[in-house]
């Protein structure tokens, strides 16, 4: 059976990354896999989705609706945009950062209020500050890290073998407040 | 050993396998990474081009000199090097000659949505279609053979998600050939009439070969499942439909989509009461089935012309089946275009332009995001270099006093392409037009590669940096200004000059792109007690300023401390505060 993950966030936040140390961390599992990454134009503070799918074989890089066994979220509203595309039983993971997209900032359109207890109700959600964790970590930048954390402390995957692929994944001058970040999320 | 790589990874590590030589190329969306890449091999000489054309003639030059060369464009960028493509399918090649084009279904990063297959069919080139990483590799070091074997440049289409996924690929090492004899053959390189006659007749029974070919390549592969639906597929429609469909169904894999198997897909057809065409954008290979006189086909009549395709899509026009249950709570939740990035040096230049009303000529980079709210003073956008030209074309139909409310904007990179022939017509025509290049010191919007602006190469090594100024001067034009565009007073004060001035004139717009490395912005801006809610220093559209309870505030967490804002407040409400 594949196992189907969503990254999204806003562009900048560092899903690319984290997708990457994602995908870098099953093969070592010696499944297929397949990581569908956005760039471009979406990279500059637009919504950002990136896809993780691994298993026996992999065709499609790209998830549909309702299909979703994971979602990784790095901000609210994108959470909320990505929730059509958990599946039944999926588990949805929420950085509760907000992220003010321009539509908001020029009064055009409303953030949506409560955003986590409408997902939560709806779904299996797992409401996490990424945001004070990266800070604690040391680098605000790390809020990808930390939710790979917590992404790998609900997988089957063990600590260790996330462990090895930060370690060959990230820039050596990162990878002191990385690991703190990692090891945050994964006993938050 | 099996690696995850990037399609565009996986491209640039088949073309190193197969011994290239010399890859040219201009940076686009989803295409630039395997240039990128391949600077990682010190065998292969790499550059970053001015533009696409000037890029596929470097590579076709390579060839003719014997050795293997590669060209990589978007698919746009195929446009600007049309000229070159159509005729080096006529003089074929020497040492193995691949483009290797990226079309952008869905237009995640473009202006427009053509389907590069078109061209194959119109230049009489071959083309081959991957469908993940793998064949990305294999595909692209076969189409060095084939090119070699068969006399004629080969493309590689790809598409953003083949492009943009990462998938394993099994590495293998490179082979280095030996550059083939160069000799002079003006018979076949060069391409005046007498000669072009003689090889358009070359070129026609080569087709004849590379159709037979086509009927029993492995790149074109039927896979039985003993069904009574066929399916014809390529690229990543092939694999959607893989996914949607398994083994319901019975397929024909395209690899080679140009030019396309003739018995074989009649063969192929006769077998099912339906065979369904899943071919994203264009209909080419339903097109080429309804020529065969093959009637069982259904493809655009169920499955839209329009952007990328779905698995979803796929299980329901074949097999009816629904996509499964999903949530859906009804809210309406605000889009989030993207926006020029919080410190970005383009920001101060739409603001100054948004606030005298002027009409803008715009173009291709980030600063195509001078279009979007609040900023909104981005008229046009057509292609790379249209800014220029098509502001002249404006001030020509509208006359003086239009011209005085109109300005083109052109980033460094996308002047070096295509802008330098519009201003020379602008001096040369007698026009008197403003052009704005946006100099940021590197090509944004594709991840910062090096142009001839910038003083270094593709490696990062010094070279010889084009002089903006000088080079504006000695076409022409008398008047080039530099100023910095977070100077919003100063930078007003010129535009106004500029605009009118009866003489055309150049405002290089000088400050580097934030993200590049260094650029060190440092601490945030904050709200102080000063501030009169006046919402002034909302009209940047700056990412980081938001309002919260009606207030002004400053998202630490989104202001990287540029100051732009300070510049703006005409209360002295935004102070740094330093990290």
């Amino acid at each position: 059976m594949t196992k189907k993950i969503m990254i999204v966030g806003v562009g900048g936040q560092g899903t690319l990354l984290a997708s990457r140390i994602l995908g870098n961390t099953v093969i070592g599992q010696g499944y297929d896999v397949k990581v569908s990454e956005v760039h471009g134009m979406s990279q500059r503070g637009g919504s950002v989705v990136t896809y993780v799918k691994y298993g026996e074989k992999v065709y499609s890089p790209i998830i549909d609706k309702g299909e979703a066994d994971i979602i990784l979220a790095f901000e609210m509203l994108e959470a909320y945009r990505a929730l059509p595309y958990l599946k039944k039983g999926g588990k949805i993971i929420i950085n509760n950062q907000q992220i003010d997209p321009m539509p908001v900032i020029t009064g055009a359109a409303q953030y949506p209020e409560n955003i986590d207890k409408k997902i939560s109700g709806n779904a299996d959600a797992i409401i996490v500050d990424a945001l004070s964790l990266a800070r604690q970590a040391g680098n605000t930048k790390a809020v990808n890290v930390v939710l790979i954390g917590v992404m790998a402390k609900n997988s089957e995957i063990e600590y260790e073998k996330w462990i090895e692929t930060i370690k060959t994944t990230v820039p050596e001058k990162f990878l002191e407040v990385n690991l703190k970040a990692f090891d945050l999320g994964y006993n938050s | 050993m099996k690696k995850l790589l990037l399609g565009n990874a996986a491209v640039a590590r088949g073309a190193f396998e197969a011994g290239v030589n010399v890859v040219a190329s201009y940076p686009g969306t989803p295409s630039t990474e395997i240039t990128e890449e391949i600077v990682k091999f010190n065998e292969v000489y790499a550059e970053w081009s001015p533009n696409e054309k000037v890029a596929a003639e470097v590579a076709i030059g390579a060839s003719i000199a014997g050795g293997r060369a590669m060209s990589c464009m978007k698919h746009v960028g195929l446009n600007v090097m049309a000229d070159p493509v159509f005729t080096v399918s006529y003089t074929g090649v020497n040492g193995g000659l691949v483009f290797c084009v990226a079309d952008d279904p869905g237009m995640h990063s473009s202006q427009n949505e053509q389907d590069s297959r078109h061209y194959a069919k119109a230049s009489k080139i071959m083309m081959l279609e991957p469908s993940d990483s793998s064949e990305c590799k294999e595909f692209t070091k076969a189409a060095f053979e084939l090119s070699e074997a068969f006399d004629t440049p080969v493309f590689v289409r790809l598409s953003t998600r083949v492009s943009h996924s990462q998938s394993l690929v099994e590495l293998n090492d490179r082979v280095e050939i030996p550059l083939k004899e160069y000799e002079k053959n003006p018979a076949k390189y060069v391409m005046m009439p007498a000669n072009a006659v003689k090889r358009h007749v070359d070129v026609e029974k080569r087709i004849a070969d590379l159709t037979n070919f086509a009927e029993t390549s492995e790149f074109n592969t039927v896979e039985n499942n003993g069904s009574k639906i066929g399916v014809i597929s390529a690229g990543i429609a092939y694999m959607y439909a893989k996914e949607a469909l398994g083994d319901s169904v019975d397929y024909l894999k395209l690899g080679m989509v140009y030019p396309l198997p003739e018995k074989k897909i009649v063969d192929f057809a006769k077998n099912y009461d339906v065979v369904y065409v899943i071919e994203e954008l264009d209909p080419i290979i339903e097109s080429h089935c309804k020529a065969l006189g093959i009637t069982n086909i259904k493809g655009k009549d169920e499955f839209t012309l329009l952007g990328e395709y779905t698995p979803a899509m796929i299980k329901k026009a074949v097999l009816d089946e629904n996509a499964p249950e999903s949530i859906a709570l009804g809210e309406a939740i605000p889009m989030r275009p993207p926006v020029m990035c919080a410190g970005c040096p383009h920001r101060g230049t739409f603001y100054v332009l948004k606030k005298l009303g002027l009409v803008v000529s715009g173009d291709i980079g980030c600063y195509t995001l001078g279009a979007v709210a609040p900023l909104q003073s981005v008229d046009t956008t057509i292609c790379m270099g249209a800014s220029v030209s098509a502001a002249h074309g404006m001030a020509k139909a509208r006359g003086a006093e239009f011209n005085k409310k109109l300005v083109s904007v052109i980033g460094d990179s996308t002047f070096m392409h295509s802008g330098i022939t519009g201003l020379v017509d602008i001096v040369y025509n007698k026009g008197n037009n403003t052009v704005i290049i946006l100099d940021n010191s590197i090509t944004g919007m594709t991840g910062h590669q090096q142009n001839p602006t910038t003083g270094y190469t593709i490696r990062g090594e010094e070279t010889k940096q084009v002089n903006l100024i000088a080079l504006c001067k000695s076409i022409g034009i008398d008047n080039v200004v530099v100023c910095d565009p977070f100077d919003i007073k100063a930078f007003e004060k010129v535009v106004k000059e500029e605009v009118n001035r009866e003489e055309p004139s150049v405002i290089i717009a000088q400050r580097p792109c934030a993200l590049l490395k260094t650029v060190k912005y440092t601490g945030h801006c904050k709200i102080n007690d000063n501030c009169r809610n006046c919402k002034m220093c909302m009209k940047l559209g700056c990412p980081a300023i938001t309002i919260k309870n009606d207030k002004v505030v400053i998202d630490n967490t989104q202001c990287n401390g540029c100051g732009l804002c300070l510049n703006v407040c005409p209360f002295g409400a935004i102070e740094k505060e330093e990290a």
